[in-house]
């Protein structure tokens, strides 16, 4: 079946450090999407008519562009027209940003939005000022909203980023390709012991992470 | 006269909590009844198992001799007998108000479309929602949705109609012209079994009262009686909750 | 910009979008089939194959495409599972999608008010006449956005199938560049036929979402 091949030398190690490679990219990604989002995401609640034009055709590029398109867009692009010599890790993460922080930020404000007038009014009408309103009554709903959903988006960068590979990031996909090269012969049927496996790594990596989100949106409902 | 329901000794659990036990009555052909009784004292759940939405654990039901219950296999051969309207319609929101009206006699009963529209813009008409028979349930006011969804369930041609509560989820305004409608059904005759809490109305609509207090029928009784006399103390109390001052 | 180069390079831009679409769709239409049968199935609570569905929702969910095309197309036929690039781009499709199908489908038959069904019953509607009557279109227009948001996503996501050597667009845009360094045309093409593919269906999903009835309650 393929999977002998796992249990020679380092290979089954030298997967578990491609999938880091993803991983690290996801995370920075998603550290820099959220900050960003929830920037905003405030910002276009405010209802500002440039800031809702620009918003919108931000948020269309994204909701159109496939982020390989972007990927390819940065990486390629970026030597061509600004002369830079752009990491391939360095492109991922901007791309990544890029489409995280459009998903966050629609996150915010959907948010945002979702909290019903009669809420600030009912707080307001007890007495509590704008900043305790705030502090003690909408930014809490706010968060038990924003945070399941933050959290999937964790996986689903972490699926994304499998696409570094396109621009020749040596991770978990490449890395699998070339242990399969490399055995070629003693092994041939190693593609199957190595794809089976990445596909599970993928999967208990992001799994747990969305049956977190689900429990933690399951128990803030209403 | 005939009767057209009888129930024998029904009893409904949950788990370890009874929501009334032996409950006895029998309705006439043509004959109006009203349930009334605070809340939570299961007259609604009553209602419910009458055909058979929950199910009893004692007991048995009988229309037209049938037995009721949530294990007959020709349950929707009798709910076709028994005409139900909930206090929040439930129109179907999907279909305009005349495919509202359609749906279980074309469905159901397999009754000539032809037929069947003819029938519901009469009814409609009658009712005052001619001009609806196009729109969606959500274009109407609540009022106008408890009149389609009565017209619904007489469309099937029940023996008995049960009405749960039907005003309860209206502004006091679209009362009026709900019950307007129910009571022009009383005066045709039709056999009805009503749950509410507008008294002024169970006593122009009822042929005869019912109390439900606790699981059991405490009093029952000609409406005169029953609001003029009541015998029990608990009927007594129940009925002052109703009237402010004095 | 070259515009020469450009328009030299359309026609095959032209053939790799139909290639592209037509895989697209296929895989969309399976995953509408697949994600309607395993909500029903797990709606319903069906023994043995709501297990079955579960575990391929959570599998094809929590894995991305690239890694679920690898696995059918290099892992399987070492298993004597062969398939052809097109037939696996549309599988692959057709399971991911599903997955996340699956989802919508589900929690739309969820949100259909269970006093509809009581209603229903009450007019002596059967079972089967409840649900294909009442639950089923009521189930299905509660659907629209998230199918919508899903078609989207799909269409997206088939950016990868040049990973599995099926000349896409992807693939047709990196040859180019890797063959005549004509970087600027090659990417300006991708995104313009990218925008053709998305733009209208983004466009009309939105307008679909405005006029929709949004149901009850």
């Amino acid at each position: 079946m393929g999977l002998e091949v796992l249990l020679k030398g380092n290979n089954f190690i030298r997967l578990l450090l491609g999938l880091s490679v993803a991983l690290k990219i996801s995370l920075v990604s998603v550290v820099i999407s959220i900050v960003l989002g929830v920037v905003l995401g405030i910002l276009m609640a405010l209802k500002n008519p440039v800031i809702t034009v620009v918003s919108r055709v931000y948020l269309e590029i994204v909701r159109i562009m496939p982020q390989m398109v972007l990927l390819f867009i940065v990486y390629f692009g970026s030597t061509k027209a600004l002369l830079i010599n752009l990491s391939a890790e360095a492109a991922s993460i901007i791309v990544f940003s890029f489409w995280g922080t459009a998903e966050m930020a629609d996150l915010v404000r959907g948010a945002l939005g979702s909290i019903p007038v009669i809420q600030y009014e009912s707080s307001m009408s007890l007495g509590l000022d704008k900043f305790q309103t705030y502090r003690y009554v909408i930014v809490p709903q706010i968060i038990r909203r924003m945070i399941p959903l933050s959290i999937n988006l964790i996986t689903r960068m972490i699926k994304t980023t499998s696409l570094v590979m396109m621009i020749g990031i040596v991770e978990v996909l490449k890395v699998g390709q070339q242990i399969i090269e490399a055995n070629r012969k003693s092994s041939p049927n190693a593609a199957f012991g190595i794809f089976l496996v990445i596909f599970l790594m993928y999967f208990l990596a992001c799994w747990p992470i969305s049956m977190l989100s689900r429990y933690l949106e399951k128990k803030w409902e209403n | 006269m005939e009767e057209i329901l009888t129930v024998k000794n029904i009893s409904k659990r949950y788990e370890d909590i009874t929501v009334f036990q032996d409950l006895n009555l029998s309705v006439k052909k043509g004959e109006v009844v009203v349930i009334v009784g605070p809340s939570g004292c299961g007259k609604s759940t009553f209602l419910r198992c009458l055909n058979a939405l929950e199910d009893i654990q004692d007991g048995e039901i009988l229309l037209d001799g049938e037995v009721v219950n949530s294990g007959n296999k020709d349950l929707s051969k009798i709910r076709e007998k028994i005409g139900m309207v909930f206090q929040s319609y439930d129109l179907f929101p999907h279909l305009t108000v005349l495919q509202n009206l359609m749906l279980a006699p074309t469905k159901v009963k397999k009754r000539d479309k032809k037929e069947v529209q003819k029938e519901a813009l009469e009814l409609l008409e009658r009712v005052g929602l001619l001009s609806k028979k196009d729109n969606y349930p959500r274009q109407l006011s609540g009022g106008q949705k408890q009149r389609v969804a009565i017209v619904r369930a007489l469309i099937m041609h029940p023996e008995i109609l049960l009405l749960d509560e039907i005003t309860a989820a209206l502004d006091p305004e679209m009362v009026k012209e709900v019950l307007d409608v129910v009571l022009s059904l009383a005066k045709e005759g039709r056999t009805m079994l009503i749950v509410t809490h507008e008294m002024q109305f169970a006593r122009a609509v009822s042929d005869r009262m019912i109390f439900i207090d606790g699981g059991k029928i405490v009093e029952e009784g000609a409406p005169k009686e029953f609001f003029e006399n009541p015998k029990t103390e608990r009927l007594k109390k129940f009925l002052q909750t109703f009237t402010y001052g004095d | 910009m070259d515009f020469e180069v450009i328009s030299s390079y359309i026609p095959k831009y032209i053939e790799a979008f139909w290639l592209t679409i037509r895989i697209g769709w296929i895989g969309i239409a399976l995953s509408i089939v697949i994600g309607i049968f395993t909500a029903f199935v797990l709606h319903f609570k069906v023994p043995v194959l709501s297990a079955v569905s579960k575990v391929y929702v959570e599998l094809f969910r929590n894995t991305p495409l690239l890694v679920q095309l690898f696995f059918i197309y290099f892992a399987l036929p070492k298993i004597g599972i062969s398939v052809k690039a097109d037939t696996c781009g549309a599988v692959g499709l057709g399971l991911l999608g599903g997955s996340y199908m699956s989802e919508v489908f589900r929690s739309g038959l969820d949100g259909v008010a269970a006093s509809q069904t009581e209603s229903a019953l009450a007019l002596g509607l059967s079972k089967r006449q409840l649900f294909f009557y009442v639950i089923f279109p009521q189930a299905l227009s509660l659907s629209v956005p998230g199918v919508v948001a899903n078609v989207i996503f799909l269409l997206k996501e088939t950016s990868v199938f040049s990973a599995i050597s099926l000349m896409d667009l992807m693939f047709t845009a990196k040859d180019l560049i890797g063959l005549y360094y004509n970087t600027t045309e090659a990417l300006f093409l991708l995104v313009v036929f990218y925008i053709i593919m998305l733009l209208p269906v983004s466009v009309l999903g939105s307008i679909i979402e405005k006029k929709l009835v949004v149901f009850g309650h």
